[in-house]
């Protein structure tokens, strides 16, 4: 019993991961109708800046991290100026397109300066988030996610549904000529959201580095995993994302605990398929309204 | 220059994509309070005209090349639309555009983006004072709503922006008849009771020469005819190819050539 306490709190955990680092995914589909595909690689990003400004410039812990995220937040707004901006105006696919050459590109550029080797943090969390249930134990890491992750799951549900920048975002997504029409300043829309979807991905990314070690390849490659989260849940929904992410990690825990390890990365996109048969906007995704 | 006039268009010639010309030297003034209507067949560049001030060619690869746009002493030709809605015009685009996926009142609420953190609640109010329909339907998704409702939903929207300058694109389009008529009501009332200016572009050629005070005719990119609207309505070539009806009382047929051209030759 205590094994299947084990598992079920470590699949939580893993998928309150995923649903963080898909939030940021969400972000920029719901205002921009684009995929993301360098979504691992922000991730990366993050978690190199905030390894350079902890450890290599050994800065408090708090200010590292709040550098980590203005800096990502930064990065955000200098992609939109410089890669996006041009291509407003253009077919959705070519911007598509152009964020899988800015993950080859970020990719290339930190194995460039960081190598392909392992890094990690120092420990730096206190003893006192782990939790402990008879010989259940919950890592403090886990603790830190999940509450920064409601916070943050919290805020962006409140901004979209509520708030007049949000609506605005949620206008472009849905037909940007007439926003455009209305005023709404498309060009800074897309900046903010890339601009927080990079600040998303790089808490994210630190928080992955502390579980795992920090590798270009491996912290990429869990960016990847946001695509059955966020297709699971419907492309642009912020409860979807945390439902799917919930669900792949489950399933990823479980599997691996009772099945077998090697059948783990695969049972989440088996039961993707099956679910995607039955609901094919995803769990929560809107439902393209047409008139006849 | 007389100093009613709010927006005078002098001259202008747009091209999309730098080969091909929609419009040829057009020119027009609006009067401060004024309706004015733009009337004319597909493809004559009454939308086109539109963007232009709007500043909505841009996105579609369109450009104004020569002439200027004169705004209350802004030349706003070429200019971005974040721009010019924030001076005050607002254009509500043909084939209605609702954000399907946002409710009514959050569709309204888009109209507030020229004056972000500014109160929204009287405007509102406004709003559902002339479009009352869409008071029961706040909470549901545009995408769900009727055709009538969806155009009271996108002028109500527009209207949320407090503009100066209304520029409405083909507003009956696809509407019944009484729906056309209560429609043409509103912006009539909204023209007096708001002093907002308004630019209209119609194929219902009749509704909009009924409230306008003054039109154009636009044909092939360039404008063939103008007037005071009362004695548009009167004029045989109007009556004969946009009312319907001919000056010896059967219907005649477009392939008969417009009069106007004939007389074009000779100038």
């Amino acid at each position: 019993m205590e094994f299947f306490f084990q598992i079920l709190i470590n699949g939580l955990s893993l998928g309150f991961l995923y649903a963080l680092a898909a939030l940021g995914f969400v972000m920029i589909f719901k205002s921009s109708s684009v995929l993301n595909f360098a979504h691992g690689e922000l991730m990366a990003i993050g978690a190199f800046l905030f390894l350079v400004l902890s450890t290599w410039a050994n800065l408090p812990i708090w200010l590292a991290f709040l550098i980590t995220l203005a800096g990502s937040f930064s990065l955000g707004f200098i992609i939109e100026r410089f890669f996006l901006r041009p291509l407003i105006g253009e077919a959705l696919i070519e911007v598509i397109m152009l964020t899988v050459g800015l993950a080859i590109m970020f990719k290339g550029l930190m194995l460039f300066v960081f190598g392909g080797d392992i890094h990690s943090y120092p420990e730096f969390l206190p003893q006192a988030l782990t939790l402990h249930w008879g010989a259940v134990e919950v890592p403090g890491v886990n603790v830190a996610t999940f509450i920064v992750g409601l916070i943050f799951l919290g805020l962006f549900g409140f901004f979209f549904k509520y708030s007049s920048q949000g609506i605005y975002m949620r206008s472009v997504a849905d037909n940007q000529p007439a926003a455009m029409a209305l005023g709404v300043h498309v060009r800074r829309v897309f900046a903010i959201s890339w601009a927080i979807a990079a600040l998303v991905c790089a808490m994210s990314g630190i928080v992955i580095g502390i579980i795992n070690g920090i590798n270009v390849h491996e912290v990429s490659a869990i960016g990847l995993k946001v695509f059955p989260v966020v297709i699971l849940g419907g492309l642009d929904s912020i409860g979807g994302a945390i439902i799917g992410g919930l669900i792949i990690g489950l399933l990823e825990t479980f599997t691996g605990g009772y099945i077998s390890t090697g059948l783990r990365e695969v049972v989440p996109y088996i039961v993707l398929i099956m679910i995607l048969m039955v609901k094919p906007y995803g769990l929560f995704g809107l439902v393209e309204i047409e008139r006849v | 220059m007389e100093n009613n006039l709010l927006l005078q268009i002098n001259n202008i010639s747009v091209v999309y994509s730098d080969v091909i010309q929609i419009l040829k030297a057009v020119s027009l003034d609006v009067k401060k309070g004024k309706i004015v209507s733009l009337l004319g067949s597909n493809g004559a560049g009454k939308t086109t005209t539109l963007k232009s001030i709007s500043g909505l060619l841009k996105p579609e690869n369109g450009k104004v090349t020569e002439g200027t746009i004169n705004y209350e002493g802004h030349n706003i030709q070429n200019s971005a639309p974040e721009i010019v809605t924030r001076l005050g015009i607002i254009q509500v685009m043909e084939g209605r555009q609702p954000f399907k996926y946002l409710t009514v009142e959050e569709n309204l609420r888009v109209g507030t983006a020229t004056r972000w953190g500014k109160p929204y609640k009287k405007d509102l109010e406004l709003v559902y004072h002339y479009f009352a329909p869409l008071v029961a339907r706040k909470h549901s998704l545009a995408g769900y709503c009727s055709g009538g409702e969806l155009q009271m939903l996108v002028m109500g929207r527009a209207l949320m922006a407090q503009p100066r300058l209304l520029l409405l694109d083909e507003p009956s389009l696809g509407l019944a008849p009484l729906l056309v008529k209560e429609i043409f009501e509103i912006i009539k009332r909204v023209n007096q009771e708001q002093a907002t200016t308004l630019m209209l572009v119609e194929q219902n050629a009749n509704m909009a020469l009924q409230i306008a005070d003054f039109g154009y005719v636009m044909e092939n990119g360039k404008i063939v005819l103008e007037g005071d609207a009362k004695d548009l309505i009167e004029n045989p070539d109007v009556k004969e190819f946009y009312l319907g009806v001919a000056a010896t009382g059967a219907i005649k047929t477009y392939k008969d050539v417009k009069s106007y051209k004939r007389r074009k030759r000779w100038l």
